[in-house]
Parts: structure tokens; sequence; C-alpha cells
């Protein structure tokens, strides 16, 4: 158990001048962004850089500014439709907040930093890694990536950490989102993609969507969902807050948060009781099915309904409609991955769709719905802490002995796996790590418990960030690298569905600011490193990646930018070749996966699985609770959220005006029972204490939400993070924090607290 | 170009997702760019996350119009109901004050009422407008009758409203559940219901307490 309260950790500062120096402040339309007729120089045609269901779009380029957007109706996946963070995010670009050169941390100047010229910057960051290497071993210089980079800025990531600096420690802000779903997937199937192209949904009798919401966070998907059921779908949400989705659906099963894997237990021991299962695909393609059925034996309906708080009768409900349908579709999110056993939950998830036998068919369906930009393909090519490009893995001697192969090193200069970004951030706080370069990843908004994730940041020797804007914690940088806005540079990444796409260049960056690839080999270079750190475009690094990647499991060795650029997008995998008698993937690549009689790179045809024998596991789910249950000190669950007009961190949505004015300011959502219990009224300043942190905000009395459990979006950085009470507890496996359950009490304010007075809603 | 006859708005509240994408999209719009024509509220957020877009309905004979002392609104051939003509507008509020479904807005700066044009500048020469080409749910949805009919069989359009004694036509379609079995809608007679059309049941959270 982590410290109580009181013992240390103060509020974090407001940093009032850093902000009135660097934002964030909102933009809104004005001058050729609001002129009419305005004449484009260009519409060019790429995608949203928020989400992971990265819709294309077209942006309407005027003397290099973006001054609007334009349906792009013939995208397939989103058919011009878009959410408002795709229809306003053009306002990011052309900023008033834009860092226009480097900066080194003085505490003489306004804000705290002073500008510094580019190439004196980067000859400054590489003379601290390699003095901080040289006094404390290679591991002791760390870095942070993200998954909102093209897949080609990923590759670079992790080649740059396992090859120039020969680090151990390299990870990225998936870990806080999709690596349950992975290492699920991995167990299960043997490979970790949404198994199926978004039109299944559309045509599958059941719906069943558990831990997301659907219509906040992954919008487009909602028109699926709707179309679907236009045609007699039935649609099942899991949650504990009736999300806008859930208002409408057929069965609607309030979750008590923590539990999912007792429902989906309950669930399959109710289908097993009652024999809907699908014996013959079970017995063919499936292999723990007995192991199983043993676990969820003792999961009762009446038992299942204690422990997730969900009536009965709805319970055996979703186990009729679900035992029953002869198509279905079955999506997860955060909802069921953000807990100390994400994994077990995925896995539980999974085996109520293997145990139907609803997959690798048209409208049998299986998806986690990514969450960033390019959650899928940045997490398959090299920066998770152990892994190599083509989802190998850095502790399997072939792939280390294949990668170096590629990179022209022998395989014993490549590190062993490092650690994740959590441990990272301990190891930081520990004195074990002295040097950190960041690119897009704000680990002082988004990680768990981040009154330490500051702590952690502030014992570093040398911490390099390289951003479009200076973050919450690029604040807490040595030095500041001006990188690239997702409009500025070409490339790829993989959406939602798998589905490799287009990113286009529409600007120039300005001023001294310049694509993040260009940045890392300038490090490169400065360091006297530059061999195999000298691509001139992002087209080029995309061809050594085919190469790194052919023969893996995450195989890219087919696709070029003009197929996908033909196609709306190629599907992995999609080799370049394959043995005689096994026909190569059509234009579009493998756009459904585990089809039968379908061949892959592992099974070599022995079945749809990405398994040796082709089959896919039954793994058992044992029910654990969450790491940090409510008592008597701490008697109301938290958990954590997005709404539909921010994004993640905030540190691109909390610069865009209309966006901010959506949604202001982070709110307690809670019940109307609750809130009567605790003498709270909607609006009113309500303080929510944890083991770790303190949060003032105000109250939103919804009778949409459990009353044993309180909401809080987390999109807001300093006092109005959420994540300062959330707990750092991690799935043992995927090594996700628990964002979705901690505990937690909540009062009414005395007072307005003090930031109300002096920050913006945004700041 | 007027705006081909085949192609209708429908509106399906039930969709509604409440994103703020179509009030977004309407600020885009190149004849009114930074301003949104669109209004989108929670019906009653404290008991449910039901929120109904409005847009304007394009009257057969619009009562904006109508009340109008300067004759400023003009309904082009096609049925598209326009933003009051600036040279005509005294900004009197009539029209703001007369429309049935609370549409049209008084720009003070710019003393002129400013409305929906169902996008005319895009309409007008094929394209969907804007807040249907974005609506993440569908909730707004430009199209053929027929495709509508084949998209959404459990559902028929609507487009005639009944306030008191007033029966309006509109261009306009609203979705109505196939099984209502209604030709109109009957704003009035609905004034007395809950906002959300019936009583959220808490009973979904009963024994949930902490």
């Amino acid at each position: 158990m982590t410290e109580p309260v009181g013992t240390g950790r103060a509020l974090p500062p407001l940093e009032l001048e850093t902000i009135h120096a660097f934002g964030p402040t909102r933009a809104y339309a004005a001058g050729a962004r609001t002129d009419t007729g305005v004449e484009p120089d260009k519409r060019v045609k790429t995608h949203c850089c928020f989400c992971g269901q990265q819709c294309g779009l077209e942006l309407k380029v005027k003397d290099n500014t973006v001054v609007g957007i334009e349906p792009w109706y013939e995208f397939p996946f989103n058919r011009g439709m878009l959410c408002p963070k795709g229809v306003k995010r053009y306002l990011q670009q052309a900023h008033p907040d834009r860092l226009l050169h480097a900066y080194e941390r003085d505490s003489k100047s306004p804000g705290g930093f002073r500008p510094l010229g580019y190439e004196a910057a980067i000859r400054r960051v590489a003379e601290s890694i390699e003095r901080i290497q040289r006094e404390h071993g290679r591991d002791a210089f760390a870095i942070l990536s993200g998954a909102s980079l093209t897949t080609e800025k990923t590759y670079l990531m992790g080649k740059f950490a396992h090859m120039c600096l020969r680090t151990a420690n390299i990870d990225y802000n998936g870990r806080l989102c999709m690596v349950s779903a992975g290492a699920g997937n991995k167990k299960a199937f043997g490979v970790d993609r949404a198994a199926n192209p978004w039109s299944d949904i559309l045509g599958a009798e059941v719906i069943f969507i558990t831990g997301a919401n659907v219509a906040e966070c992954a919008p487009i998907t909602t028109n699926y969902v709707w179309q679907a059921r236009e045609h007699g779908a039935k649609v099942i949400v899991v949650d504990p807050r009736i999300t806008p989705l859930a208002r409408t659906c057929d069965l609607f099963l309030p979750i008590k948060p923590g539990r999912d894997t007792a429902l989906f237990n309950g669930i399959l021991q109710f289908m097993i009781e009652k024999d809907w299962l699908d014996h013959e695909f079970i017995e063919r393609y499936t292999v723990g099915f007995d192991a199983v059925a043993a676990e969820v034996r003792p999961w009762t309906l009446r038992r299942t309904a204690e422990v997730t708080g969900i009536a009965e009768k709805s319970i055996q409900r979703a186990a009729e409609l679900w035992g029953q349908a002869k198509t279905s579709f079955l999506m997860h999110a955060r909802g069921i991955e953000h807990h100390t056993h994400g994994v077990q939950n995925v896995l539980g998830a999974i085996n109520l769709v293997l145990a139907s036998g609803r997959i690798g068919r048209p409208n049998c369906g299986y998806a986690t719905i990514t969450g960033q930009a390019n959650g899928q393909g940045g997490r398959e090519h090299g920066q998770k802490c152990d892994q190599l490009p083509g989802g190998r893995d850095l502790a399997n001697p072939e792939h280390r002995a294949y990668v170096a192969g590629v990179w022209g090193i022998d395989p014993n200069q490549l590190p062993q796996p490092g650690v994740d970004a959590y441990e990272i951030m301990r190891k930081a706080h520990a004195g074990e790590i002295k040097g950190l370069l960041s690119l897009c990843f704000n680990p002082v908004v988004s990680l768990p418990d981040n009154n330490f994730v500051r702590a952690a940041l502030e014992k570093l020797e040398f911490f390099v960030a390289i951003d479009f804007f200076l973050s919450e914690t690029a604040r807490y940088a040595h030095v500041v690298l001006p990188g690239s806005l997702q409009e500025e540079d070409e490339g790829t990444v993989t959406q939602v569905e798998g589905r490799i796409i287009r990113i286009r260049q529409a600007v120039t960056p300005p001023a001294e600011a310049r694509a993040d690839w260009r940045i890392i080999q300038d490090i490169a270079r400065a360091l006297g490193r530059e061999q195999g750190f000298t691509f001139e475009s992002p087209e080029q690094m995309f061809g050594e990646l085919r190469v790194a990647s052919k023969g893996g499991v995450i195989d890219y060795s087919g696709v070029t930018y003009e197929r996908i650029e033909k196609n709306f997008g190629v599907f992995w995998p999609c080799p370049s070749e394959t043995p005689e008698g096994v026909p190569a993937p059509g234009p579009q690549g493998t756009v459904r996966l585990f089809e039968p009689g379908s061949w892959n790179s592992v099974a070599k045809g022995a079945g749809p699985f990405y398994f040796p024998d082709g089959k896919a596991r039954f793994v058992a789910t044992p029910h654990r609770g969450p790491a940090e249950d409510v008592d008597a000190e701490y008697p109301i669950i938290l958990t954590s959220g997005r709404v539909v007009s921010q994004f993640l961190s905030g540190n691109q949505t909390r610069r865009i005006g209309p966006l901010v004015d959506n949604f202001p300011e982070p709110k307690v959502e809670m019940h109307p029972r609750l809130a009567a219990r605790l003498g709270i009224a909607d609006g009113d300043w309500t303080t929510v204490e944890s083991r770790r942190g303190t949060c003032t905000l105000r109250a939103a009395v919804v009778q949409t939400i459990r009353p044993d459990t309180i909401f809080i979006a987390y999109h807001w950085g300093g006092r109005k993070s959420v994540n300062q009470l959330t707990i750092s507890a991690q799935d043992p496996i995927s090594k996700i924090p628990e964002f979705k359950v901690c505990a937690v009490r909540v009062r009414k304010a005395e007072a307005a607290p003090d930031y109300a007075g002096q920050l913006e809603p945004q700041q | 170009m007027p705006v081909p006859e085949r192609f209708e708005f429908f509106i399906d509240a039930s969709r509604c997702i409440g994103c703020q994408s179509c009030v977004q999209a309407c600020a885009e719009c190149d004849t009114h760019k930074g301003q949104s024509m669109i209004q989108l509220d929670y019906l009653d957020r404290q008991h449910s996350t039901q929120t109904l877009p409005v847009v304007c309905m394009h009257c057969d004979s619009p009562t904006c119009a109508e009340v109008c002392p300067a004759d400023a609104i003009k309904r082009t051939e096609d049925g598209v109901v326009q933003t009051a003509r600036k040279p005509r507008c005294i900004a009197c509020n009539n029209c703001v004050l007369a429309c049935p479904f609370g549409v049209p807005k008084m720009n003070t700066r710019m003393n002129l009422m400013m409305k929906c044009d169902m996008c005319y500048d895009r309409t007008s020469v094929g394209l969907k407008p804007m807040c249907a080409s974005v609506c993440p749910s569908q909730a707004l949805a430009f199209g053929t009758r027929e495709e509508m009919a084949r998209l959404r069989p459990r559902a028929k359009p609507v487009n005639s409203f009944v306030f008191g004694a007033q029966l309006i036509r509109t261009k306009v379609n609203v979705m109505v559940p196939d099984d209502a079995r209604k030709e109109v809608v009957d704003v009035t007679a609905a004034m007395f219901e809950p906002a959300i059309g019936h009583d959220v049941l808490d009973d979904v959270f009963e024994g949930g307490d902490a």
C-alpha cells in the first residue's frame, strides 16, 4: 500500500508563470479561418490526429495554414462522419502556444525557460546522454515514446533505443492503453489485432459492448452499432454508467467496477448449463475448454449477481442472448482493461467468443477498440519494452538475430528487455534511471498517482522532452526540442480494424520546429552514431520496417504507400511472398483474421489461429477483485475515463477553444442518492480524497451512474487531475495501471479551491 | 442549382449521443464561418443522457417569414428557408419569438437574424449539409427517402406537427418508430410529459449503494 495523504505530498504547484508563457490557451477560428470565400491552395486527404478510429478527412490549406476541414466522403470507414474533435482538430495548427524553438530550463526567464539554438540544444542532449550512460551505465538513460506517432516514428524510436543508445529502458504510453488487450489476444489467439473489419458489425444479431463508452471515445462506431440495430441486432452494454450508447440499448448490465471476470464466468457457466456451445468449433479449433469449464462451474447466477452487483435476471438474459445468437460482435475497451486483472478480463471476454464459435466469419467478430491514433501500429514495431519490429520478442534469440541482421549489428549488441513506463518512473524516483527522453507522452497528467510521477521527474539529472506544445510533463524538462504535429509529416498509422492507412503532410513545421524523426536522427548524429539513422523520408523508414517485420506475426512486407493509397488502406498481415500453394492476401491484405482454412506464418496451415497447432486457447480466468477495495475509511469507488470533446492528457484538445467550451472542466459525477447522503448538490465544490491525493472539483449529480461509484474524466492536469487520486497498482502481465477502480472518500468542500480564481478552465 | 428534390433531411433523436459534432461542424460552413446555427441540449441531464439537436425544419409556410414585418425571410423554390436578407432585416426579433421550433437566432453584432439554411451553398451543388455529413450516429442524416427506408426499416419519416391549432408541414423529417403509427407529431400534447419522454427507472442501480 502506498503512503497515506499527509505524508509530504503537497498539492501540485499552480505554475502560473509557466502557463502565462506557454499556455494552454484556447484558440478559436479567426482570420482566413473565418473569412468566407477563401479558396484553399490545396485539400489534403488524410486522417484525424486523435483516436484510434482514424477517420478520413480533408484538411484545407491556405498559405501553409490549415484553415478548415472538409468531410472525405469516399473513405470507407467513416464516409465523412467526424466527431467534434475531428471537426476542430485543425485549430491545433498555427496555434499561439506552439513551440517554435528549442528551450532550456532557466529559472530567471519568463515561464522558467529560455530559447536555445537548435544545434546547441541537440549538442547538449547528446552530451548529457553520453555522460549519463558513461557514468551510470547504458540503462540509466530511458526513453518514453507514444502511440499517437506514425508507425515509422515508433519504429525509429525502438531502433534508436535498442541500437543507438543500447538502453533496455524504452516503453510507450500504450502501456496505459492497449497492453491488456494485446497480452490477452496473444495468449488466446497468438496475435494482437482486431479480428474483424468494422463492416462485420453490420448484420450481427447480438452486439456485446463491455467497458467501452463507444459514443464518447469511439464516436464513429456508434453508427455501426445503430445500423446493426436497425436490422434487428440486440445491443448489450456492460458499464457502471448509463453512457449515451447504453441509454437505448436492449440490455444494460450496471456492473460494479472491477468485477468483470465474475460476469464473464457467470455468463459462460449459464451457457454451459444450457449447452449453448459450438461443440464442433471448440473441438476442432480450440484447446483448454475443460479447464475453463471447471473454473466457471461455481459461478452460478446468484453468486455472479452478488459479486457484480447486476440483477440475476439481467445476467441470465445476457447469457440467453449471447448463447443463442447465430452471429455476433463483441467489443471492449479500457473499461475492462484498466485493471490489475485486465488481461484476465480480456481472456474472460474471449472465452465467451470462443465458446460461441462465432469468430473468423462474416458478421461474427471480436475486437478491442484502440484508444490512441496509432494504438495498433504503435504497439507493433519495437517501442514496447520487450519488443522488436514485426511483433517480435526482444528475449527471443532467433528474433534478435533476424532484426540485428536487418540493422547490420551483432545480436549481442541488442539489450535485453527493459521495464514498463511506470517502472521507469519508479526507477527514476529510486535514482537508478538518471536521464530521460520523452516524445508524445504526458505522464504528469496521464499516469496514475501522478504526484509520485512529478517527484520522480524532479530527481532526473537530465530530461529532454520533444513536443509541439509545452505539456505539463515538458515543464519538468531541462531541454525542450520543438517537434512536429501530425499534419506536418508523412507516414502511416494502423487504425482500429488493423488497417494501415496514410497520414499526409499538409503544412511544414514552423520556425525551428522539425519532424520528430529528424530530431532523433540529429541526436544520433551528435552522438557520433549515425549509422542506421540516415533516413531521408518516412517512406524510406517504412521500406526498412517492411523488411524488419518480414516473417514476423505482424508482417508488413507486402505493404507499400502506393498499395495503401489505392485500396483505402491495407490490413496486416500482408506478406510480400507466401509459400507455394498458399494464395497471397488480396489487394487489401488480410481483412478478416481466423477464417477457416486460412494460412498464417505461425500455424503454417495447421489451423486458423496463430499457434503451431493452429488452435485458439481457452484460458481459465479466476476472479480477483481490485487492488484497493473500498473500506470504512475510503468507502466509495472512483472510476475514470474520457469525455467526447477532449482527448487523452489534453495537451492538444485543451488548446482548442470550441472543444474546451464543450466540456470546460472535470466534474465529480455522482448519483443523487449518494449526493443526498453527502449533502452535496449539483454544482457544489466537492473534495475527493484517496490514500494518494486530494482533488476538489464541482459535482454533477446525475442518475446515470451507480450509487456506490463516482466518475471523473482524466484530461486535465495539476490540481484538476483525477490521477492525483488513482492507484499505480498494475496488472502483473500487461503492466497496465488500475485506472478504473480505487477507493476514495467524498465530502462537500468548505470553499472553492485556490485554482478557481486563478486558472482558466483548460489550465 | 436548387437542392435536388430527391434528397431530404432526416432527424432521429433516438440516435443522438450529444457529441456536439453537428454544432461544431455548422460553424465550419462557408457562409457563416465561426457561428453555429444548431442548438443541441440535454433534455434533462440529471435523469438521462438524452440530447436533441435542433436544426431548421424548413416549414412549407414558415411562421418566421409570415411574422416578418420587413419581408426579409425568403423561402427558395426548392423549399429552403433562408437567413434574413441583410438589407431588409430590422432585427425586431419577431421571427425569433414566433418560430414554433425555436430556430432563428438574432446576431446582435450584425443586427441580423441568422438561421440554418440547410447548408444551401453545399446542398445546392449536390453535397450533404455539414451537420448531416459529420454526425457520427447519423441522428442527422441527408439522403433519399428510398435510402432511408432501406437503412431504417423500423422507423418512418413524419413531417407534420401540431402546435395547438396550428398544423405545420416541414421539408425536414423526424424519424418516429414504425409501430407508433403517427402521421402527425402533436407537440402541444407532449408538453406536459417528462422532458425525456418517460420516467427513468432507477432500479437498474438497486442495491448498488456504497
